[in-house]
C-alpha cells in the first residue's frame, strides 16, 4: 500500500509540474463548454433579414414589426423589387427575404388569397431551413391571431407543439453530455496512454519493471490521479452548465456520477489497452485521438443523431461506448429517469469495462518485447 | 567461491539479426565483472536478459541461485538496475527521485543511507533540483543512488560511463570499489576499454560473441606479439607510412604515439629507410609494453 501510495504521488507531481497537461485537464473542459455552448449553438439568434414590400400596408407593417420584434430577426434591408433579392443574398447582407405580393393586406381580409413568400440562402442548408421554419412560424402565428373567430372559411387542423423536457429547444441541452463524453474520453484515454508510454520512451520503465511492482500496482498507480482529475471534471463540467446555461440535472445527481465513474474506468482501460499497443507517444496520441476522439464526436449520436446515419454507421457506432454513455447522461439530466430506463446502457458499458480491463492487464507486458 | 550469474549458451535473434551468440559466462559472488564491447556489441541486450527484462530465445542463466525465467519474481526485489539512458523522472527532483525508488521498493531513503551515502553525499546539496537540471556525473550518480537504494545484491549497470566527463568518469569507479565491501556483485558495460582495468574480470564482446572471459592483466598480457611504439613530428604521415611498409602487422593510432607490430622480430635498417624515402627523418620507434586495448583490437582483428 505504501509503495503504491508513493507512485500516486510521484503521478501527482507529473501532472501540477507540467503545464501541457494542466492545460489539457483543466482548460480543454472550460473551453469545450463554452465552445459549444455559444459558438456550435445551432440556435437562431440575430438572422439578417430582408423585406420586400410591394403592398406597403398596415397589415404588412405590422407583420414587418412582429418578425423583428423577435430575438431571432434582424432586419437588415429594405428592397424596392425583385431584382434586389438576388443581390442581397448573394452579398450576405440577409439570409433569408420575406416578400408581400401586391396588395397583401386587403386580399387577406377579403378572404383572398394573399401571396407571401420566403426566399432563404440555400447554400447554407442548415440555416436555410432554420431560418424559413422560424419565420414561416411567426407569420402563421400572426395568421391565426388576425383571423376574426367564424371568418375562416376552411376549418384548419394546427397542431399544437410543445417541446417536452427542454421546452425552449436549447442547443446546450443536447450538448453538454456530448461534453462530458468528449472530456472523459480525452483526458482517460489519451492523457493515461501518454503518461504510460512516457515512461517507455524516458526508460523509466524498465527500472519500473524490474522492480517487484505488480503490473497492476503500476497501472493502478498510473490512472489513479486521472480518475480523481476525471470526477473533478465531471462536477465543474455541471456546475458550469448549471451557471452558464441553466441547466439543471434533473435527475439523481449521485446516480450520474456513479455512471460518469462507470464511464471513466471503460475510458481508463482503454488508455491503458492504447498504451500497452503503442511504443511512442506519438502513436499513442494518433491512436486515441483518431480511434477514439473522432468516433466520440462523429458517431456516437452527439453532434449527428443515430438514426440518420447509413446503417452500417449504426453497427460501427454500436460498438462505440460513448454512445451508450450519451443516452445515460441525456436520460438522467434533461428527461431525469431513474435507473430503471438506463439499465441496459449501464449493463452495456460494464461489460465493456470488463472486457477492456481484462485485455489491458493481459496486454501489460512484464517484460520487454 | 558461490557463482551470482551462471550463464550457459544464450542466445537472442531480433528480426534476421542474431544479436547474442551463445554466450557462455559466470559471475563470482561480491566482483566486479565488466563487458566490454563497441557500440552494438549486444551489450545491452544481454543486461537486459540478466535483469529479467528479457527472455533469451535458447539457453539459460542462474542468477543469485534462481533460474531467471522462473524466478523473476524474485530476483527483481534482489536487482538494482540501471539501464544506459539514465531512468531519471526528469520532472521530479533529486530528493523526490531518490524517494520514489525507495517507496517503489518498499523501503526509506533513511533505511539504506549508509550504503548510498558516500554517493549521495555528492549531489546531497542539489536535492532540491530537478533531475533535468543535473550535469551528466550527477545524473549518474543519482541514478546510482536510486538503483542502490533498496541494498540489491546484484547490481547491474549499462553503460553508466557513457556521455559523462572523465573526471566523474574515474570518481565513479571508486564509488564501484567501495561498493564491493558492502558484498554487492557488480555488472557493469562500458565501450571504452580503457576502464577494463578497473574490474576484476572482463569479457570482451563484439557482434554478439563473447571473445575473451578472463582478469583484465591476463587479457593484457595474452597479447601475442612484440609491439612498438613509434612517434613522430607528423603523426599523420607516419601513420600511412608505416601501413605501407610490407612487414607491418598492425598500426593503430594510440593517444600522441603508434603503436605498431611487424612480422620480424626487430625492425632494422630497411624500415628506416622505408620511413626516410616517405619523408620522415624524425621517427623514434621504441618496444612498448602492451595494454589492454591492443589487446582488445588484436582479438577484434582475429575475429574479423
Amino acid at each position: 500500500m505504501k509503495r503504491f501510495l508513493g507512485f500516486v504521488r510521484k503521478e501527482f507531481i507529473h501532472i501540477f509540474r507540467d503545464v501541457r497537461t494542466l492545460v489539457i485537464i483543466f482548460g480543454i473542459p472550460a473551453i469545450m463548454i463554452i465552445l459549444f455552448g455559444y459558438v456550435v449553438s445551432t440556435d437562431l439568434k440575430d438572422a439578417s433579414l430582408a423585406f420586400l414590400d410591394l403592398s406597403k400596408d398596415d397589415v404588412t407593417s405590422e407583420l414587418i414589426e412582429r418578425t423583428c420584434s423577435s430575438d431571432f430577426f434582424r432586419k437588415t434591408a429594405d428592397l424596392s423589387g425583385y431584382h434586389e433579392v438576388d443581390r442581397v443574398l448573394k452579398s450576405g447582407k440577409a439570409k433569408v427575404v420575406i416578400v408581400f405580393g401586391e396588395n397583401f393586406g386587403r386580399n387577406l381580409e377579403s378572404g383572398k388569397n394573399a401571396s407571401l413568400s420566403i426566399i432563404a440562402d440555400g447554400s447554407e442548408p442548415n440555416t436555410a431551413a432554420l431560418v424559413s421554419t422560424y419565420a414561416n412560424a411567426i407569420i402563421s402565428g400572426f395568421s391565426q391571431l388576425s383571423m376574426p373567430a367564424g371568418q375562416a372559411s376552411i376549418p384548419v387542423i394546427v397542431p399544437e407543439v410543445r417541446m417536452f423536457y427542454n421546452p425552449s429547444l436549447k442547443s446546450q441541452f443536447m450538448f453538454v453530455p456530448g461534453v462530458i463524453t468528449m472530456v472523459l474520453t480525452l483526458i482517460c484515454a489519451l492523457m493515461t496512454s501518454i503518461t504510460l508510454t512516457r515512461e517507455k520512451e524516458f526508460g523509466t520503465m524498465e527500472v519500473l519493471l524490474v522492480s517487484p511492482l505488480k503490473p497492476v500496482q503500476i497501472i493502478l498507480g498510473k490512472v489513479t490521479p486521472y480518475f480523481f482529475l476525471s470526477i473533478v471534471n465531471v462536477v465543474t463540467i455541471l456546475v458550469l452548465s448549471r451557471l452558464v446555461f441553466g441547466l439543471p440535472v434533473k435527475g439523481s445527481l449521485i446516480l450520474l456520477l456513479a455512471e460518469s465513474m462507470l464511464y471513466i474506468f471503460l475510458s481508463l482501460s482503454i488508455g491503458i489497452l492504447i498504451s500497452a499497443v503503442a511504443k511512442t507517444m506519438q502513436q499513442a496520441i494518433f491512436i486515441s485521438l483518431v480511434g477514439m476522439m473522432l468516433p466520440t464526436v462523429l458517431l456516437s449520436g452527439f453532434i449527428f443523431p443515430i438514426e440518420n446515419m447509413p446503417k452500417i454507421y449504426d453497427w460501427v457506432s454500436s460498438v462505440l461506448p460513448p454512445r451508450y454513455f450519451i443516452v445515460i447522461i441525456k436520460n438522467i439530466m434533461i428527461k431525469g429517469t431513474g435507473f430503471a430506463h438506463v439499465w441496459k446502457e449501464t449493463l452495456i458499458l460494464i461489460l465493456m469495462t470488463v472486457i477492456m480491463m481484462g485485455l489491458a492487464v493481459r496486454k501489460f507486458s512484464i517484460r520487454l518485447q | 567461491m558461490s557463482k551470482a550469474i551462471e550463464s550457459s549458451g544464450i542466445c537472442k535473434t531480433f528480426g534476421d539479426r542474431q544479436a547474442l551468440k551463445d554466450i557462455i559466462f559466470d559471475v563470482n559472488e561480491g566482483e566486479i565483472f565488466g563487458f566490454i564491447g563497441p557500440d552494438g556489441a549486444g551489450k545491452t541486450t544481454l543486461f537486459r536478459i540478466i535483469s529479467t527484462l528479457m527472455l533469451p530465445d535458447r539457453g539459460s542463466m542462474t542468477i543469485l541461485g534462481l533460474d531467471s525465467t522462473k524466478g523473476y519474481r524474485k530476483l527483481r526485489e534482489n536487482i538494482g538496475y540501471m539501464p544506459g539512458s539514465f531512468s531519471l523522472y526528469l520532472d521530479l527532483s533529486v530528493e523526490e527521485n531518490l524517494n520514489f525508488y525507495a517507496s517503489v521498493f518498499g523501503t526509506t531513503v533513511e533505511e539504506n543511507y549508509e550504503l548510498i551515502r558516500d554517493i549521495y553525499s555528492h549531489i546531497e546539496p542539489f536535492r532540491k533540483r530537478l533531475a533535468g537540471r543535473l550535469s551528466g556525473g550527477m545524473k549518474q550518480k543519482l541514478a546510482l543512488s536510486c538503483a542502490l537504494i533498496h541494498k540489491p545484491r546484484l547490481l547491474v549497470l549499462d553503460e553508466p560511463t557513457t556521455g559523462v566527463d572523465t573526471v566523474s568518469r574515474t570518481e565513479f569507479w571508486e564509488m564501484l570499489r567501495k561498493l564491493k565491501q558492502h558484498d554487492i556483485t557488480i555488472v557493469i558495460s562500458t565501450p571504452y576499454v580503457d576502464e577494463a582495468m578497473n574490474c576484476d574480470r572482463v569479457a570482451l564482446i563484439q557482434d554478439g560473441k563473447l571473445m575473451s572471459v578472463d582478469k583484465p592483466q591476463n587479457i593484457r598480457d595474452g597479447f601475442s606479439r612484440k609491439l612498438f611504439s613509434a612517434r613522430a613530428g607528423d603523426k599523420y604521415r607516419l601513420l600511412l607510412a608505416l601501413r605501407n611498409y610490407p612487414a607491418t602487422l598492425s598500426v593503430f593510432p594510440f593517444g600522441d604515439s603508434i603503436h605498431v607490430t611487424f612480422s620480424e622480430e626487430t625492425p632494422g635498417r630497411e624500415l628506416s629507410e622505408h620511413l626516410l624515402r616517405a619523408g620522415i627523418a624524425d621517427a623514434v620507434i621504441s618496444e612498448t609494453k602492451a595494454g589492454i586495448e591492443d589487446r582488445f583490437l588484436e582479438l577484434m582483428e582475429k575475429n574479423e
